[in-house]
């Protein structure tokens, strides 16, 4: 089987090394060959992250590059945009709506694009944009929106809820089970 | 059992495995969890050591107690360790000795971009490097092996890529190594002349020795099956190599031995293929012992020297086809780390860049200083050069002194700013050093250090005295400020500055993400009074930004420090009532 790449892209800090946690541990246990390959250090200071999951019969190379991603799962819009390039042609892009300013915004040196996302689509790059902050905070909290985004994401993957809220169970601390349990029902949907 | 491990968790996981007893490192990224995740076994004895010099002597020591021990580091930290280094290829051990060394191309997190292999020839030892977990937990046990046979340390190196990701190990229980008796030694053990011209030339024929098994050893492979294509290549490059290259379009060599490289294996290797291509990162150590071998090779000519390679790198320079994307046209903004909201840093910063003070910086969080806008920075060299070399900066030109500072962090201190400030009071420069004290290591990743009261377990252990110790290395005037009291950040600097002696200034508040750290409600702008002078915006805070032609306060980050609502001038930025 051919290798499936997908890429969770952040800002430092939304948790995007428990999505990749989680989503490596169900993958392992089905089966597959996996690498996760993440940073640590200096980029996890508010900075642009990236993390990129691979599985298959036989996964070599930990990283990804541009056109190679099936599925890129942006938690902000901006790094979607940053990271479009990387989606092979045909592949995915999930990404939350939310606007985090990054430092050169927030000090007036640049400007936050704006309809940034619908540039995307017109250039013909298939995009599911949606809210996760919202759902999360109905699920309990701001930082739950990981776990929506990673709902969304095995809708198209056709991995079962059931998988993914043991693995819940196995990767997260007892009393934020519940709470992630609802994120994920929230971003998986009916 | 199978399971998916970082790197550097399946160098833990080796570790356990191979019996070792004793681990001592310093962190540095991409290394640190190596011994962040050693620790987690019981049976490892492990410790944060104040540098990596201390590391290796620990484990040396331990060595020579007859126990398998480790050390790790990264690229960087094998310069401190480099004086032990040198010498152990010499005493060789008791129980095995393996240092662990990460290298950084690309430098994601480093100040240089150093390739580690060139310590292994100068000192002599033999180096490994795995090129996935599966590797990189098997590799120590094979080094450790090597270690004891071939009585030598073992260098252990990996990079950022094979320390960062994950794949699939599979893992082993323990095996108990029994400890070497120890036995008084002197012709191994005492390197005085005497006994250290006896051993120089048991290394050289100990590289012999290690060449034959260079030739054979299952550390080097060759795999596919071509007659026209060979690719010599290691570590992560295997893996981007197999990315591109199916079994019948290219044979390979990997190289799991640095040193000493195979010759006869190349030879061979070489002669069953039209074209010979080294593809490494860095340094072309590989394809320079191909040449001195005579060979016909392409290596440095086609690929980069600087950097990391990739997959897609290497298939445009052997002209195999990419893959199409759609690129978005536009121009985006940046991000680039910042420092956190409600960092202990920042205060100060602000006040020395007000006061248009020279800073020679250190290796830390609070290197983001040299950012904009705070631009409060003037060098970064390694770690301690902030106190050493303010007082050359001073020494050359005495009138420095009064505009000039050194900030070092205190894991920073501890490591190797103790003897710099020691040299400001011995050799008499009127320097002033600010020690920003935020009582953890935290770039890597809040490691415990010995000024914070924890060892690596996270147990309390003996709290170094920072204004004990910078009195007993000759320093008499040493004070403390809160980071976020703005106005005694300032008296303090210009105080230091202008008094006629050396002198420290502690700045001194826990790093704002230690679990124990309680933060304020967050802080919100009173539109009504703010002029929009901007003046907030100087601290680079990522709480603060402008909208709507007003200051605004975003209350999801902002820890209420109150170092902007100090800044304000018309008394704009408040606590929520």
């Amino acid at each position: 089987m051919k290798t499936t790449n997908i890429m969770i892209v952040g800002v430092g800090g939304q948790g995007t090394l428990l999505a990749s946690k989680l989503l490596g541990h169900i993958l392992v246990d089905m089966g597959y060959d996996v690498k996760v390959s993440e940073l640590h250090g200096m980029s996890q200071r508010g900075g642009s992250v990236v993390t990129y999951v691979k599985f298959g019969d036989k996964v070599f190379s930990p990283v990804i590059e541009a056109g190679e991603a099936d599925y890129i799962i942006s938690f902000e819009k901006l790094e979607a945009a940053r990271w479009a390039h990387c989606l092979a042609v045909g592949g995915k892009l999930i990404t939350n709506t939310q606007q985090i300013d990054p430092m050169p915004v927030t000090s007036g040196a640049a400007e936050y694009p704006v309809n940034v996302l619908d540039e995307l689509s017109s250039l013909g790059i298939d995009v599911d944009a949606f809210d996760a902050l919202t759902p999360a905070l109905e699920a309990g909290s701001s930082k739950a929106v990981n776990i929506v985004l990673m709902g969304r994401l095995a809708r198209y993957l056709g991995i079962s809820a059931d998988k993914w809220y043991a693995a819940i169970e196995q990767t997260v601390a007892p009393r934020f089970v519940e709470m992630n349990r609802r994120a994920f029902a929230l971003g998986y949907g009916d | 059992m199978k399971k998916l491990m970082l790197g550097n968790e399946a160098i833990a996981r080796g570790l356990y495995e191979a019996g070792v007893s004793v681990v001592s490192s310093y962190p540095g990224t991409p290394s640190t969890e190596i011994t962040e995740f050693s620790a987690k076994y019981d049976e490892l004895r492990c410790e944060w050591a104040p540098n990596e010099k201390v590391a290796t002597e620990v484990a040396f020591g331990a060595s020579l107690a007859g126990h398998r021990a480790a050390c790790a580091m990264k690229h960087v930290g094998l310069n401190v360790a480099a004086d032990p280094l040198f010498t152990l290829s010499y005493t060789g051990v008791r129980g095995g000795l393996v240092i662990f060394v990460a290298d950084d191309p690309a430098m994601h997190s480093s100040q240089n971009e150093q390739d580690s292999r060139n310590y292994a020839i100068a000192s002599k030892v033999p180096m490994v490097e795995p090129s996935d977990s599966a590797e990189a937990r098997d590799y120590v046990k094979i080094a450790f092996d090597l270690s004891e046979k071939y009585d030598t340390p073992v260098l252990y190196r990996i990079c950022t890529r094979t320390a960062h990701s994950q794949s699939i190990v599979d893992t082993a229980d323990r095996v108990e190594k029994a400890p070497v008796p120890y036995e008084k030694q002197p012709a191994k053990y005492i390197m005085m002349p005497g006994y250290a011209k006896l051993k120089h030339p048991v290394v050289e024929a100990r590289t012999d020795a290690l060449a034959d098994y260079a030739e054979t050893t299952p550390l080097n492979r060759v795999e596919g099956d071509s007659a026209e294509l060979g690719i010599i290549t290691s570590g992560i490059c295997y893996q981007y190599v197999k990315e591109i290259f199916g079994e019948k379009d290219a044979k390979i060599l990997k190289i799991g031995l640095h040193n000493p490289l195979p010759s006869k294996l190349i030879l061979d290797f070489a002669a069953s293929v039209k074209r010979l291509v080294v593809i490494e990162e860095l340094d072309g150590i590989i394809e320079r012992h191909c040449k001195t071998l005579g060979l016909k090779v392409e290596g440095h000519d086609l690929f980069p020297k600087v950097g990391e390679y990739s997959q897609q790198l290497i298939a445009q320079k052997m002209e195999r086809p990419l893959p199409g994307y759609i690129a978005p046209s536009a121009d985006l903004p940046a991000r680039p780390p910042v420092m956190c909201s409600g960092c202990p840093h920042r205060g100060l910063f602000y006040t020395l860049a007000k006061n248009k003070v020279t800073v020679l910086g250190d290796i830390g969080c609070y290197t983001l200083g040299a950012q904009k806008p705070l631009n409060a920075i003037d060098s970064v060299l390694c770690m301690g050069a902030s106190v050493s070399g303010l007082h050359g900066f001073n020494k050359a030109d005495p009138s420095n002194a009064s505009h000039t500072v050194a900030v070092i962090g205190d894991s920073t201190f501890m490591h190797s700013g103790m003897t710099g400030l020691c040299n400001i009071a011995y050799n008499g420069t009127n320097s002033t050093v600010i020690i920003l004290d935020n009582s953890i290591t935290g770039m890597t990743g809040h490691q415990q250090n010995p000024t914070t009261g924890y060892n690596i377990k996270g147990d309390p252990a003996t709290k170094i005295d920072l204004e004990a110790l910078c009195h007993a290395l000759g320093i008499e005037r040493v004070r403390v400020v809160d980071p976020y009291d703005l106005d005694a950040c300032d008296k303090a600097i210009k105080e230091e500055l202008a008094v006629d002696e050396p002198s420290v200034i502690i700045s001194r508040r826990p790093c704002v993400l230690l679990k124990y750290v309680k933060t304020n409600p967050p802080l919100h702008v009173d539109a009504d009074k703010c002029r929009a002078c901007k003046r907030c915006m100087k601290l680079g805070c990522p709480s603060l930004s402008f909208r709507d032609g007003k200051a605004h306060v975003d209350s999801t980050l902002c820890t209420g420090c109150g170092v902007c609502a100090q800044l304000c001038a018309f008394d704009a930025i408040c606590a929520d009532k």
